[in-house]
């Protein structure tokens, strides 16, 4: 049964396909699919990259670096983009070799909502661990209000606005609560998902605009979200005390400082859970590009390169406009140098 | 069709004794229509083998824990879904005690002359285009309009209501209520433009002979329409739960998605179609089997609460002869 | 019926219960007009919202233009567009013809067969399905024996959506036929599928077409089982000078879904406009399905 399905199927695919054969050899088409953080830029770099080459045309779909990696597992897509790099158990999967490129990165602020909505909120490092694991609850506890002086808190319940589908943003968040905070990282751990303290004060919600909508429309909240949405939605978000101790507003030269601070190894992918430096936002990360190594059809990977060579030097100029961070210089010539992967 | 005597049977085409050619026109068409059926057959039995076959494995690793355990948890290995199996019923059965009353008694005001017809016909085209509006745009509606619509008298209900298990917490923002609310919207055209044609297949004749009987207005449609209609009003109540059982975005958006179990009609909840959605794009392969796992579940318990409402059907209809 | 015996031996005393009667309809009557009016107030607020921030952004540009990216100002959804009809019609292919000709066997051919009974719990079974699943059986059966995402897939995967709504709906709309007017066409000799054409789904029509509405309706919206099978393209379906129905197609649904999660204002406006333009569609389909479906008689 299945396997006649199976037949019917393939012959549609092939009637159809056959009129799309014929110009297979001018015009290459390019599909690729995966995570949701990087989409905005992506898109941009591809419709532009798209209208300067003739005959290529590149489409993304943000459905998730999970998804991303399934589809380029299944081969029905050209390239994926992943959060979270990509497992060595995956990667064996591959016959035809895999290379990572990191492509941009990005920061997670956290968002938050205040009667009066007061500006500059700084949060220690213990107290905003300890309010996502659920141990600190109210806005006017003295830990906040110890670092925050010039500001008048309310004794409001903290209603905290986690993401409720399982994201590389929620990973690169945990991992960091899970380099400061010891009991963070024995009750709730890392990943795509964590099992985040039972309480009504807990509230999860879909994705960036998920969170920043409930963050928005719950007095007393507060959210993690990326900081290229924070940045162009508008929302409050807070400073952050890094591990030098100081307090860090999140944008692209705070940024800047934590890759800095990170050396890039051969494999091209790093973590910075925790970066040093006094300068550098705590909570940094790359995101990544997958490829095959051996492509079936040469002309589809001469336009991959050429799409990576696109985006580490007429990309890298857009980054920080829309919220991302651009690659320190170390890293887009490592990046250039292993493109040459790509056959 | 409220004149069932005016039917225009030619007399050249329908009349004759069937030909040969119409015999066998017949018995293709029959054909035909079996083979309908069947499809519907193998298609469910496609999706069950197909879902089925990835979630064996992660029956035969973690068993009945799934159903009866309530933590979510990837790192330890754990999945329990208890509570998105009780979030969806809760959420689904308000939905449809809210949407049924609503969305009867709209089919009713709109098909028994409450309204002039033009008018009746206008309001039904817009309330079937509710069902065309994405869930998104439910969601946001959800987060924008109904949860601050409802805080002020959440807040009241929980203050000075305490007590009532039902309104035992107060209300952060999403949760249940919210939640259950906007599924009752969305489902509410499925029901009332089902419902109303239900009605509207009521032959004249029958509300007639109710008139002649001496009936008033209201006695004649709940006695005589309502009861004609059963059957139909009742297949309305089934879509409109299915796709409250099934429906993913606008939950996942208002639900608030905590793994817990609560009467409270204010606090965050879970439903397994949200868990399935927000989960299935980043899922291992160990979570794809429990996923796949909690997917028969919900499977099974739309299976179930549909057979449970058939005998309702069957008893009622027993009662009423 | 008890109710209407009981009226009768009251005879005598018709003046007395006629009051209690006409209370209680007048009761009844404010009750439907109060249930039918408060149901109206969340419809309405959801229709407005969506008209006025839908329609600010409302313009020729949007049907004929390509989405744009972040800061880009102007562009529109013209592919996603064509995107939608392409696919939400494979589906209404695949998924009428079949829902209906099921219907006729569930209602007319074999109404009380095992065939039957299992075909309707299967059928109630599939409409509480959610979506993302539909999805992931179209993945499964047609994206990865293709190699590739395409319409036709994602018309697989919305076929399976609208099918159990056209059934169950097309079923009941043939039960309700009155069993005279089937009667009188069998006493004239007509055959089985002669009643079922031109008596059974001819008088059931309206309803049908109801069933179809909601289908297409549930259809063109639906995100999850699009976003596993036609993925999304921000090209025409028509591109480079060929058909490329053989690969990923872009659909409204996915524009919203995209757009929706944006934080650039234009995005976010063409989000809206697309959901105006998602429920103009089915406005149409509707009107237009009225007037071809009206009884003949």
């Amino acid at each position: 049964m299945k396997g006649l399905m199976k037949t019917a199927v393939l012959a549609v695919a092939v009637s159809l396909g056959a009129t799309s054969v014929s110009f297979a050899e001018e015009n290459v088409r390019l599909t690729g699919s995966g995570a949701s953080f990087p989409a905005p830029i992506y898109l941009t770099w591809f419709k532009d990259f798209s209208k300067k080459s003739a005959g290529v045309t590149v489409d993304y779909q943000s459905k998730g670096s999970g998804a991303g990696v399934q589809d380029f597992l299944n081969k029905t897509v050209d390239f994926a983009a992943s959060d979270s790099a990509m497992k060595e158990e995956d990667m064996a999967k591959v016959a035809e070799g895999v290379q990572l490129l990191p492509m941009t990165a990005g920061e997670i602020v956290l968002a938050y909502n205040l009667p009066g909505s007061p500006k500059g909120l700084k949060l220690p490092r213990d107290v905003y661990s300890n309010i996502f694991l659920g141990k600190i609850t109210k806005w006017n506890d003295p830990q906040i209000a110890a670092a925050n002086t010039e500001l008048k808190l309310p004794d409001l319940p903290i209603t905290v606005v986690v993401r409720a589908d399982s994201s590389g943003t929620t990973a690169v968040f945990t991992k960091h609560l899970a380099a400061i905070n010891e009991a963070f990282n024995k009750e709730l751990g890392e990943g795509n998902t964590v099992n985040w303290p039972a309480s009504d004060k807990f509230i999860k919600s879909p994705k960036n605009d998920g969170v920043t909508a409930t963050v928005r429309q719950t007095p007393g909240a507060i959210g993690y979200i990326e900081y290229g949405f924070a940045k162009l939605a508008k929302v409050d978000f807070a400073e952050l005390q890094n591990k030098a101790g100081k307090y860090v507003v999140p944008n692209a030269e705070s940024g800047a400082e934590a890759l800095a601070a990170v050396k890039m190894p051969e494999s091209l992918v790093a973590w910075l859970p925790d970066p040093d430096g006094a300068k550098s936002y705590p909570i940094t990360s790359y995101t990544w590009m997958i490829f095959r190594k051996h492509n079936d059809n040469p002309a589809k990977a001469k336009a991959m390169r050429e799409m990576v060579e696109y985006g580490l030097t007429e990309g890298q100029k857009i980054a920080d406009s829309m919220g991302y961070i651009p690659l320190p210089k170390s890293v887009v010539d490592q990046v250039r140098a292993a493109s040459a992967n790509i056959q | 069709m409220n004149k069932p005597f005016a039917v225009p049977v030619n007399p050249g085409s329908a009349c004759k004794p069937p030909s040969t050619k119409d015999f066998l026109v017949d018995r293709t068409f029959r054909a035909l229509a079996r083979v309908g059926v069947v499809l519907i057959l193998a298609l469910v039995f496609a999706l069950v083998f197909e879902v089925g076959r990835k979630a064996v494995p992660g029956m035969e690793k973690h068993g009945l824990d799934v159903i009866f355990g309530s933590v979510w948890d990837v790192n330890q290995n754990k999945y329990g879904i208890l509570p998105a199996i009780w979030g969806t019923l809760y959420s689904a059965l308000i939905a449809l005690l809210i949407a049924g009353v609503f969305g009867v008694s709209m089919a009713i005001f709109l098909t028994q002359d409450f309204l002039p017809p033009k008018l009746a016909a206008i309001f039904r085209t817009i309330v079937e285009l509710l069902a065309a509006i994405p869930s998104v745009v439910y969601g946001l509606w959800g987060i924008y309009v109904v949860i601050p619509a409802i805080r002020p008298l959440a807040g009241w209900l929980n203050s000075e209501l305490g007590w009532i298990p039902f309104f035992s917490t107060s209300l952060s923002g999403p949760g249940l209520l919210p939640a259950a609310l906007v599924l009752a919207i969305m489902i509410l055209p499925t029901i009332a433009a089902v419902s109303q044609d239900a009605l509207t297949a009521v032959p004249m004749k029958t509300k007639q002979a109710a008139y002649g009987m001496g009936t008033t207005h209201w006695e004649a449609i709940l006695k005589v329409m309502v009861p004609s209609a059963a059957t139909g009003i009742f297949g309305s109540l089934v879509l409109g739960l299915g796709r409250a059982l099934g429906e993913t975005m606008a939950l996942a958006m208002l639900v608030g998605n905590s793994n817990q179990i609560a009467l409270s009609l204010f606090a965050p909840a879970n439903t397994l179609a949200a868990l399935l959605a927000l989960n299935f794009p980043e899922a291992g392969p160990n979570e794809v089997e429990v996923l796949m796992y909690a997917a028969l579940i919900l499977m099974l318990i739309t299976l179930i609460v549909n057979v449970i409402g058939s005998m309702i059907m069957v008893y009622a209809q027993r009662g009423t002869k | 019926m008890t109710d209407l015996t009981a009226a009768k031996v009251a005879l005598p005393s018709l003046q007395r219960t006629f009051e209690g009667r006409a209370l209680r309809s007048l009761v009844l009557t404010t009750l439907v007009w109060l249930f039918a009016v408060l149901a109206s107030v969340p419809l309405f607020s959801v229709l407005y919202m969506l008209i006025t921030r839908g329609g600010a952004r409302l313009n020729l540009e949007v049907f004929t233009e390509l989405p744009p990216t972040g800061f880009e100002t102007g562009g529109g959804f013209g592919n996603a567009l064509a995107g939608t009809f392409v696919m939400v019609g494979i589906a209404a292919a695949i998924a009428v013809p079949v829902g209906i000709m099921a219907a006729i066997f569930l209602a007319e051919l074999g109404p009380t067969s095992k065939l039957a009974n299992a075909a309707r719990f299967a059928a109630k079974m599939l409409t509480g399905l959610p979506s993302i699943l539909a999805g992931v059986f179209a993945y499964a059966l047609v994206v990865v024996t293709t190699g590739t995402y395409s319409a036709p897939a994602g018309g697989v995967a919305l076929a399976v959506l609208m099918l159990p709504i056209v059934v169950l709906t097309a079923e009941e709309s043939m039960r309700m036929v009155p069993k005279i007017m089937k009667d009188a066409a069998y006493g004239m000799g007509c055959t089985r599928s002669q009643v079922i054409w031109k008596i059974i789904l001819p008088t059931g029509m309206p309803a049908i077409l109801t069933g179809v509405m909601l289908a297409v309706a549930r259809a063109a919206g639906e995100t999850a089982p699009l976003l596993f099978t036609a993925l999304f393209s921000n090209y025409w379906i028509y591109h480079q000078g060929e058909l490329a129905a053989m690969n990923p197609t872009a659909s409204l649904a996915v524009l919203i879904y995209n757009f929706s999660g944006m934080p650039f204002d234009n995005q976010l406006e063409l989000a809206w406009a697309a959901s105006l333009v998602l429920v103009m569609i089915v406005l149409v389909v509707n009107v237009v399905s009225r007037i071809f479906g009206k009884p003949k008689f």
